[in-house]
């Protein structure tokens, strides 16, 4: 027996193995159901591509990875940037960004709005803020499909006051895409940004206004230092399934513009690409982690200031 | 002890599912909007069988699906360059359905098809092409020619829906500049690729599904099935046919049952039931394509059987022809046109 084995020290170390035995179970799922088909997606990106779709197993191959990077021209061999996944890649990155501008914008004072309700009323515009989930995002994409088609309710609209002599072609578009995403994840930006500015002590806005403040200098001054985690909040919680988007392209882009999780579905169906599918997810992966990063360092520095 | 008991529990819940296997039961696979619920109605009644049916939108995703495996289906129907696929993986079950009560149905002309010789796996479900769908009130200009989505007439610009399969379309590009299908002659495909990539700006979609939307007039034009344009027909009268005279691909589809099927003798009974004539009508009526079974026009619709989408004008016999499956490498270069026209 060591000089540290004292009674105490067994009696923490114990302490701390029952700890780990009793989360055993939760890391379990969280390695195996989580972590670990990454691995089966980062060992697949690395196989060469079957024939007919799937991987020849222990076949060493970088050509996945290769090819979410270079391409090589198939007629003259010349080698070149991958233009098509960077081609998607800044569609997916610029339509992403969009969205969580244009939620954040819409978000912002309609969280205001449910913030300065009075108590009771508050719980029933969040509850109606939720309505949309109750639906299957799917149909609540073909639903837009019939708003915004040539003889859809915004064209007929259109066209009956005057405005336009002809529809104006939205459907498979990118603007397409853009209303479709703005529309399913406006409630992810709504509801931090109510869970922030539900917070907010309103008598620090009347102060503001005391000290001789406008109001535009009251909201950059004192409501949006003090909401700030709930924008950032929100921003990731639209920005990222955003970026990974599948369901919107394909029904409301026509399946002609794509984005990256078209992309990489692509590559799992017809194009018998495994390795590069799992390539072009890891790179999303590591894209969005990076974003998350920025993200909160950004998040922690402007928190720090606040406090300062 | 407790955590003992806990596991056995555990242990006898997995293995429930394995015990109550449910008898009666028939798992199709099968592409979308395509089967008949007449013809399942029937089949269900007549054999006491539930079937569910599972729909599909391109070959290649039934194959990754069905190769995945722990799919639970019975039945699958692929195209006919497809089937040697499913065959030389070991997916498909030799049910021999040549030697069944109804094969005597099945026109010759399908017997001793390339992709199953003798009809040793499959049996035919229906067969069409992929020829030019155009609303006749946007464009009323030659409508038999595969131009109509490579050089699209201005009226149609940003209007035209193509099927987003590769084989189909590649066929109808090759042969539009004057190649034979499976052909590796660069200077034509360097022309294919070159063609569509600066076609594809002037369509709106690349898409499944075209017969709501000829209704609601957000396609004028598409690239697509014989059957679909004149399903659409009958939403919109001025939906009109053309069969390119450059050149169009005949498709087949055919009833396979899978090799790891839990129902195969149900899968059986499904294969002689749909070679059946006035069941082969069913499924022709509600998809209204052609099927391969003679005897079955006697039940068909009346409207079907002189379709102006059905039946090949002399004339343009010579240009259709059955898409073959491509040597890998040829098919390894033909999706690698694919890609650049997709991104």
């Amino acid at each position: 027996m060591s000089a540290s084995d004292t009674p105490a020290r067994i009696a923490q170390r114990q302490k701390t193995r029952n700890r780990w035995l009793l989360s055993s179970p939760a890391l379990l799922i969280v390695f195996v159901a989580a972590i670990g088909p990454l691995f089966v997606m980062l060992a697949y990106s690395f196989m060469a591509k079957g024939d007919y779709g799937g991987v020849k197993p222990w076949e060493f191959s970088t050509d996945g990875w290769f090819g979410v990077f270079f391409s090589r021209d198939i007629f003259d061999d010349t080698l070149t940037i991958a233009d098509a996944n960077v081609t998607i890649f800044l569609r997916s990155l610029r339509l992403s960004l969009l969205t969580t501008l244009i939620t954040l914008a819409i978000g912002f004072p309609t969280a205001f709005f449910i913030a300065t309700r009075p108590a009771r009323m508050r719980d029933v515009w969040v509850f109606l803020i939720t309505i949309p989930f109750w639906t299957n995002i799917l149909i609540r994409t073909f639903a837009m499909q019939e708003v915004i088609r040539n003889e859809g309710i915004i064209n007929t609209v259109l066209v009956a006051t005057g405005i336009t002599s002809e529809p104006v072609q939205i459907l498979y578009t990118d603007w397409a895409i853009l209303f479709g995403m703005t529309y399913v994840y406006l409630p992810l930006m709504v509801l931090p940004l109510y869970a922030s500015m539900e917070k907010l002590d309103f008598r620090l806005v009347e102060a503001g206004y005391d000290l001789y403040a406008n109001r535009i200098q009251v909201l950059r001054r004192i409501i949006i230092p003090i909401v700030k985690p709930g924008m950032i909040a929100g921003s990731i919680l639209v920005f990222i399934p955003s970026l990974g988007a599948y369901v919107t392209p394909r029904v409301l882009g026509g399946g002609k513009n794509m984005m990256l999780g078209n992309l990489i579905e692509l590559q799992f169906g017809a194009g018998r690409n495994w390795p590069l599918g799992a390539a072009i997810s890891i790179t999303l992966m590591v894209l969005v982690m990076v974003a998350l990063l920025v993200y909160v360092r950004y998040a922690g520095r402007s928190g720090g200031q606040h406090h300062g | 002890m407790r955590v003992k008991r806990l596991l056995s529990a555990v242990a006898a819940i997995a293995l429930l599912p394995a015990v109550a296997q449910a008898e009666g039961e028939l798992n199709i696979y099968n592409w979308g909007n395509y089967t008949s619920p007449e013809m399942i109605k029937k089949f269900e009644d007549t054999y006491n069988v539930k079937v569910t049916i599972t729909d599909y939108d391109s070959n290649d995703t039934a194959l990754a699906k069905v190769r995945a495996g722990g799919h639970g289906f019975d039945i699958v129907v692929p195209s006919a360059n497809y089937v040697p696929i499913w065959v030389n993986e070991g997916l498909l079950l030799e049910a021999r359905p040549d030697q069944m009560e109804n094969f005597k149905n099945v026109d010759e002309r399908w017997v001793n098809v390339p992709w199953d010789m003798g009809r040793d796996y499959t049996v035919p479900w229906q067969w069409g092409l992929t020829g030019i769908t155009v609303d006749t009130s946007v464009y009323k200009g030659d409508i038999n020619t595969s131009s109509i989505f490579l050089d699209p007439p201005a009226e149609l610009v940003g209007k035209i829906n193509v099927a987003p399969e590769m084989n189909d379309v590649l066929f109808a590009t090759i042969r539009y500049f004057g190649g034979e299908w499976c052909t590796t002659d660069k200077e034509v495909l360097k022309k294919v690729r070159d063609k569509l990539v600066e076609a594809k700006p002037k369509w709106i979609a690349m898409d499944y599904g075209t017969i709501e939307k000829f209704a609601s007039r957000d396609y004028a034009a598409a690239y697509y099935w014989n059957g679909a344009a004149m399903r659409a027909r009958e939403k919109n009268t001025d939906v009109r046919f053309g069969f390119p005279k450059e050149g169009f691909p005949f498709f087949m589809d055919s009833v396979a049952i899978l090799a790891d099927a839990k129902n195969p003798e149900n899968a059986k009974l499904f294969m002689n039931f749909i070679m059946d004539p006035e069941n082969a009508a069913m499924i022709s009526n509600f998809a209204k394509y052609s099927n391969g079974i003679k005897g079955s026009e006697a039940f068909m619709d009346p409207a079907m059987k002189d379709a102006p989408e059905l039946v090949v004008p002399s004339e343009f016999q010579e240009a259709g022809a059955f898409l073959q499956s491509c040597a890998p490498e040829v098919n390894e270069f033909y999706a690698k046109i694919w890609t650049d026209v997709n991104k």
